[in-house]
């Protein structure tokens, strides 16, 4: 009896453990969906007077802009590299991979900083030509389109990435049956691979889309008025929570429609893995000129989309940056502590829940991790919002309590700490950890752990002896991910962060902001060599599995 | 052997067990004896409750009313289930399960414990010499085949030296070839290592190869603990009847002590049937009890017609449109066309009788 009682006592702990960080998680998004019952202000009447069509226009704007820019770069390259022979095929296919190494903000800041009237290029040409300011037409880089650019050429590999995955997954046999039933290459295209990879595709436009409702820093530097920056306005500069918060609902809309999409389309198209490989005689082989267009549609968003931007930071960063060594390290320091301090949260979580719903997936442990999982679609400019405007009232409480009893000035004790960040990066990224955590964990099926227990191994030992060793490296690649997502993150960090507490991302930031452009480089190409890390893990892992179906 | 000894060698006992799963009871009072270096089978189609039961006895689940027993020790009952680690019962999964991590020596080894390590040595070479994979302790279970690696799970289970095997479905992910040189494979190694076993399955000849003793179960419940040969010639139930082997049921109505009147006349039983005089029965006719003989004053016609290699097997459909089967060795110079009438007759020696 007592027995019983241990086993169903350590299984509540575990889920009410897993609801409690459920509840904690989706704490920020209800204070924001709240506001509604706030009642309406000035400020926002205001805004919608003002600049709210703006914010509703450009947002939609930017989402179609990205939405066909990603889409056309992201498919034909999948095709190319999961269907075809080419030479450099191989190269290709992981370095599509590295613009998601890439912040859009640091992608903007070095084109700006190229392509700007005192940029090289400019520069350059008017030297040659002898024409003046005002003389010859420019492109204006810090516009819309310059925006929607930016975001397309570090988004694509989402789409790329499912894409490609559909495709090998399905085409081998199925497109086989559409060639003897008499369709050509280009019809089996059209009429079988699109369509089947139609799902995977649309999920990864989701995920490119909801970074491109995220993003802050490309839209903030270019000058565009969107949610995110109008958010952010609201809050600094009008100082009034409420209308922000109100703002920031608005904007979950938007995102609460991704999710809805993404999940709809993931339904259909569960599971698909990148293991298969078709035998080399089921590839098609490239003519000299079809090559050449392969190369194009591989090699422009790989050299925009990262080759560039690299060369040009690094180039940046060993000649003419300012580089303040002490303080460089002491901003390197602060990213990576706080990097690492929320890498080790976000895994501890995931392994909690992902343990909770081993052990016994009921319909609240389920809803629990649900709605955990849900943050990685939320701009880190909703979860800020979220989390300072509760913990300000809370400190205030706690600041008036301490003085009124104690004659105490205690400071801000939650907002403004590393707390609120670590939070906020919690509710952001535990989703990511917990999709690589869950991977692993489901790998080991329970007839192993049914095996160890009945040679004589508890539990814990269950643990340590088997799944530990054979979920290491899933733990790592967590814990890397959330790592380099945070070194990266922009908005909420911004919003968070005690007073004068600086991270490589806010650094560069800030100095982009004085028009530093050259400066913010070597804090860049740091961020930038750092997520390279998780991309080269990624691309490893595609080609390992091709190494193995060749054996 | 008196009784007192026979009650010494009891190993497992279960005692009325039911097992539920939420409030679907999914094995139902259950009470079998298995005796020490015996090998038992749960023979039954899929879902009857035979795996549950398994997993009830290794300690995986609990029971809802009676007790399950090792010699003296009580594993389980209402208030307590024993954690499967503490039972000293060793299992073998369906879907073999060895750890990925480790080398088939590590794998054979995990179980043994609180050894000297060269004793740990000794017996893990001693089991992979018994199972004929020496020359592959160093390698992972992904290099060697789907047979191998069930040795392995099997010798992983041996290896610290439990007083009970319990094998779940051992033979069903493998091609029928593997199998039927693995079955007797592990026969062997089971008695040689003399520990008692249970199986599960749900093939007849898997069964009839390897156990001592045969619990054949439906919906839960157990029909019938015997061996091989009882279970075949004396079936507890119609379930058990028509379950193994081929046959068909004929309707019938007691006409004497020995008779049974049926569609193919009067068949006679040597012994009492124990059916009142005009009880409605169903009579089991077996594939081997029927015979072509011209003499014969029934006849049936031929419906279908399989070619089975060594034999022919035909289903023969009789005028009350019920049906036999029939088969012949396949060099039998009379082979039987679909659709033609041919003379039947049974053998009545051995009739199994049941109500209707």
């Amino acid at each position: 009896m007592i027995e019983i009682l241990k086993k169903h006592s350590k299984i509540n702990w575990l889920s009410a453990l897993a609801l409690l960080t459920a509840i904690a998680l989706s704490f920020p998004i209800l204070v924001v969906i709240s506001s509604l019952f706030g009642g309406f202000g000035v400020t926002l009447s205001h805004l919608v007077d003002t600049v709210l069509s703006d914010y509703i226009s450009n947002s939609v704007l930017l989402l179609l802009g990205v939405s066909i820019g990603v889409l056309a770069i992201g498919v034909p390259a999948a095709w190319f590299t999961s269907v075809c022979d080419f030479k450099g095929k191989s190269i290709f296919t992981w370095a599509l991979l590295l613009p998601l190494a890439v912040p859009a903000y640091i992608v903007a800041y070095t084109y700006t900083g190229l392509f700007d009237f005192a940029g090289p290029v400019q520069s350059t040409l008017r030297d040659y030509t002898g024409l003046n300011y005002g003389e010859y037409w420019f492109f204006e880089i810090r516009s819309l389109g310059g925006a929607i650019t930016m975001l397309t050429l570090v988004l694509y590999p989402y789409v790329y990435l499912l894409a490609r995955a559909a495709f090998l997954e399905h085409s081998s046999n199925s497109l086989e049956v559409c060639r003897t039933l008499g369709y050509s290459h280009k019809r089996a295209f059209f009429h079988l691979s699109l369509p089947m990879a139609r799902p995977a595709i649309i999920a990864g436009l989701t995920l490119a889309l909801m970074e491109t409702l995220a993003d802050f820093g490309t839209v903030q530097y270019f000058g565009i008025s969107t949610f995110t920056t109008g958010i952010y306005r609201t809050f600094y500069g009008l100082g009034d929570p409420t209308a922000a918060s109100q703002l920031a609902t608005m904007l979950l809309t938007f995102v609460a429609f991704l999710i809805i999409l993404e999940r709809y389309s993931r339904r259909q198209h569960r599971y698909h893995s990148s293991a298969e490989q078709r035998p080399a005689s089921a590839l098609i082989k490239l003519s000299f000129k079809h090559s050449c267009i392969a190369w194009a549609v591989c090699l422009i968003p790989i050299s925009f989309g990262f080759l560039i931007p690299a060369s040009v930071l690094t180039y940046w960063s060993v000649t003419q940056a300012v580089f303040e060594a002490d303080k460089f390290l002491s901003l390197a320091w602060n990213s990576l502590y706080l990097a690492m301090s929320a890498a080790i949260i976000a895994v501890v979580l995931s392994v909690l829940l992902a343990y909770a719903k081993r052990i016994k997936n009921t319909a609240t442990v389920q809803g629990a991790t649900t709605v955990a999982s849900l943050g990685y679609a939320l701009p880190g400019t909703i979860i800020a919002i979220g989390i300072i405007i509760p913990l300000a009232w809370l400190d205030h409480q706690i600041i008036d309590a301490a003085e009124h009893f104690f004659g105490l000035d205690l400071g801000l004790i939650l907002s403004g700490t590393l707390f609120a960040l670590l939070f906020a990066y919690t509710v952001r990224f535990l989703a990511v950890s917990m999709g690589a955590v869950q991977t692993g964990l489901d790998k080991i099926k329970p007839n192993i752990d049914n095996s160890a227990r009945s040679l004589g191994h508890n539990n814990l030992q269950v643990i340590s002896k088997i799944h530990f060793p054979l979920m290491r490296s899933s733990l790592l690649t967590a814990l890397l991910i959330v790592f380099v997502d945070v070194l990266k993150e922009l908005p909420a960090t911004l919003i968070l962060r005690p007073f004068n507490f600086n991270t490589l991302a806010v650094h560069a930031y800030e100095l982009a902001s004085d028009e530093r452009l050259i400066d913010a480089a070597p804090a860049s190409i740091m961020i930038v060599i750092v997520g390279l890390l998780p991309v080269i893990i990624l691309s490893r892992s595609i080609s390992n599995s091709r190494a193995k179906h060749a054996q | 052997m008196n009784a007192a000894e026979q009650i010494s060698q009891t190993l497992l006992t279960l005692d009325n067990v039911s097992i539920a799963y939420g409030a679907k009871t999914i094995v139902k009072e259950v009470s079998i004896n298995l005796s020490k270096g015996e090998i038992g089978c749960l023979l039954g189609p899929s879902g009857c409750g035979k795996s549950t039961l398994l997993r009830a006895i290794a300690g995986f689940e609990p029971v809802i009313t009676g007790s399950i027993q090792l010699t003296e020790q009580t594993l389980s009952d209402t208030k307590k289930t024993t954690a499967p680690e503490l039972r000293n019962i060793g299992m073998v999964f369906q879907d073999i399960s060895l750890f990925p991590h480790l080398s088939i020596e590590q794998n054979v080894a995990f179980g043994i414990k609180n050894q000297p390590k060269q004793q740990i040595a000794a017996r893990v070479k001693q089991l992979l010499a018994l199972i004929e994979l020496s020359e592959y302790a160093k390698h992972y279970p992904h290099q060697i085949s789907g047979g191998q690696q069930q040795r392995v799970a099997l010798a992983r289970a041996l290896a610290p030296k439990p007083e009970l095997i319990l094998l779940d479905e051992p033979f069903s992910g493998l091609d029928a070839k593997l199998r039927e040189s693995l079955v007797p494979q592990v026969k062997a190694i089971l008695k040689k290592e003399q520990v008692s076993a249970l199986m599960v399955s749900h093939d007849q000849a898997e069964a009839f190869a390897v156990a001592d003793k045969i619990a054949i179960m439906n919906n839960g419940k157990i029909h019938q603990w015997d061996n091989a040969y009882n279970s075949y010639h004396f079936p507890a139930s119609q379930f058990v009847a028509s379950f193994i082997g081929d046959s068909k049921f004929l309707a019938g109505t007691a006409s004497c002590e020995y008779c049974v009147e049926t569609e193919l006349g009067k068949l006679a039983k040597k012994t009492p049937h124990g059916f009142k005089k005009g009880s409605k029965v169903q009579v089991l006719i077996r594939v081997e009890d029927v015979s072509c003989n011209a003499d014969s004053m029934y006849s049936g016609i031929v419906i279908k017609k399989d070619f089975h290699g060594s034999y022919y097997k035909y289903e023969i459909q009789l005028k009350d449109n019920s049906t036999l089967y029939y088969s012949t060795n396949a060099k039998a110079l009379t082979q039987h066309a679909l659709g033609a009438n041919i003379p039947v007759q049974v053998d009545s020696e051995n009739l199994v009788i049941f109500n209707r």
